[in-house]
């Protein structure tokens, strides 16, 4: 499996061979608090780089995920929807959201690695 | 305008609160445990509100002023026995609703707890409706703390000795640290629990006692899930101006003896609503599902046209659902009525339900 990216939007994303998978990360969760509904995409559509791919609600309140990368989507994770708590345990692991068939390899260039993707996220919370 | 803070805001810090800005004050949200957890501890152990940007108005005299209160609120105050409380509101001519309170009788007058994003307005109506024939203070040396939750009771009395011979809806005068503090058993979220009006230099040594005895400090996003549940109205979301108290299903909450005499303010409006009926009544929703649809979401019958709106909504920990409450053409108020809310442009399933949501542990008592 490829190295993690991260994107401005605090989406996580792995490739292997041309399946992305992709979720929020544990910074978002945090800045979120207590998740309660998860919305994904539905398996068969085409989502476009930057562009919303699903809706997750905390108590405080909705906020729409975006997908870094452009692709047709394989798979969705049903856990997540009927236990959305599973997203505040396991940001970054068994809690993914969608997979998708990549469609442009050049879009995961403008996306950051963990290092870099930590330090914005520091300076976009303080 | 600078933002105001409680005496418990360096408390809240050493807590690791987050902070929002809620009617000029910096208040907790929430702290490190998040919304759910402490949501969940309220239900079953005993929380702490910081409720101190409420205003506490006392208002000082005699059985005239009695007479000139009965003119304003719906209440029979004349048969209110002293330390005991009412929930009622401040209307104006057409029964809209300025605030929503709670007035309590004391000694020399009466205690009047309110809003914090209303309060300087009511106590300028309140003054030009009363003149300047009482004294009227609204008090900012004196912090307001609720304690929530069935342990409240035990944990309150180890340090209050007294407290737990209240009934629901009364108070009285306490000692604490040589200071008097007035306590009522009443609180906001559906839970047994008191709210203490304490002096501003020992609130924060009150409730580090309390933390002590295993209460915990809890946010304003739990209370206001918890008050939700319980079915109770948030002013500026429920109830506002362009709403009465017969259209928010709060009539059980005026004096029956003033319903048939009137003679107080809005009291016409109100008679006629309740000899005619409402246009649009607040009511319990629950969504089929997961779907959580939040304050504006527009309400529609099955047939497709816009009945209403939800002025509440979010995720009910103890129901482990979501949950909204609104207001709907009166037609389509009934229990099981089928409802389609419409989110993020699509329109799903939802039903007409009972409140509370969650059962009330109130503990009983005289009234």
């Amino acid at each position: 499996m490829s190295e993690v990216k991260f994107s401005k939007e605090h989406e996580w994303i792995t490739l292997e061979g041309d399946v992305a998978t992709i979720g929020i990360t544990k910074h978002a969760t945090e800045m979120l608090g207590d998740i309660v509904f998860a919305e994904l995409p539905e398996k068969g559509s085409n989502v476009e780089k930057d562009g919303t791919a699903g809706v997750v609600e905390s108590t405080k309140a909705a906020s729409d995920v975006y997908t870094p990368i452009s692709g047709e989507v394989v798979d969705t994770n049903q856990a997540i929807v009927d236990d959305p708590s599973k997203i505040n345990e396991d940001p970054e692991g068994s809690a993914w959201f969608f997979k998708l068939k990549m469609k442009d390899q050049s879009e995961m260039d403008s996306l950051m690695n963990k290092e870099e993707y930590d330090k914005f996220a520091k300076e976009s919370s303080s | 305008m600078e933002i105001k803070k409680t005496s418990l805001n360096n408390l809240h810090k050493d807590n690791q609160a987050k902070f929002v800005e809620f009617a000029g004050y910096e208040m907790p949200i929430q702290y490190s445990k998040g919304i759910i957890e402490e949501h969940k501890f309220t239900r079953l152990h005993s929380g702490i509100f910081d409720v101190s940007h409420m205003g506490q108005l006392f208002i000082y005299g005699d059985e005239s002023l009695t007479e000139e209160l009965e003119k304003i609120f719906p209440l029979d105050l004349k048969n209110l026995k002293q330390n005991s409380s009412k929930y009622s509101f401040l209307m104006n001519e057409d029964a809209g609703i300025y605030d929503d309170l709670i007035i309590t009788k004391i000694e020399d007058g009466y205690l009047i707890i309110l809003n914090a994003a209303c309060k300087d307005k009511d106590f300028e109506i309140l003054s030009n409706l009363l003149g300047i024939k009482f004294k009227m203070n609204l008090d900012n040396n004196r912090s307001l703390i609720a304690i929530q939750g069935p342990k409240s009771v035990e944990i309150l009395n180890s340090i209050i000795d007294g407290v737990d011979q209240l009934h629901f809806m009364s108070g009285n005068w306490f000692d604490f640290n040589n200071q008097k503090l007035f306590v009522t058993r009443s609180g906001y979220t559906g839970e047994d629990g008191f709210e203490v009006s304490i002096s501003n230099d020992i609130a924060e040594k009150f409730t580090q006692n309390l933390i002590e005895k295993g209460a915990q400090l809890i946010g304003l996003g739990a209370r206001d899930t918890l008050r939700l549940e319980a079915g109770l109205c948030l002013y500026g979301h429920e109830l506002d101006i362009n709403k009465t108290p017969i259209e928010a299903n709060l009539k059980w909450a005026i004096s029956k003896s003033r319903l048939s005499n009137g003679g107080f303010i809005g009291s016409e409006k109100i008679m006629n609503q309740i000899q005619d009926g409402a246009n649009q009544v607040r009511v319990g929703i629950k969504p089929e599902g997961r779907l959580i649809a939040r304050e504006k979401t527009k309400i529609f019958s099955d047939t497709d046209s816009q009945i209403g709106e939800i002025t509440s909504g979010t995720f009910g920990p103890s129901v482990n659902g979501p949950i909204a409450m609104g207001y709907v053409d009166k037609e389509f108020s009934k229990v099981d009525t089928k409802i389609l809310l419409e989110v993020r442009g699509k329109k799903y399933p939802a039903n007409i339900c009972a409140l509370p949501f969650y059962k009330k542990n109130y503990v009983k008592g005289v009234n």
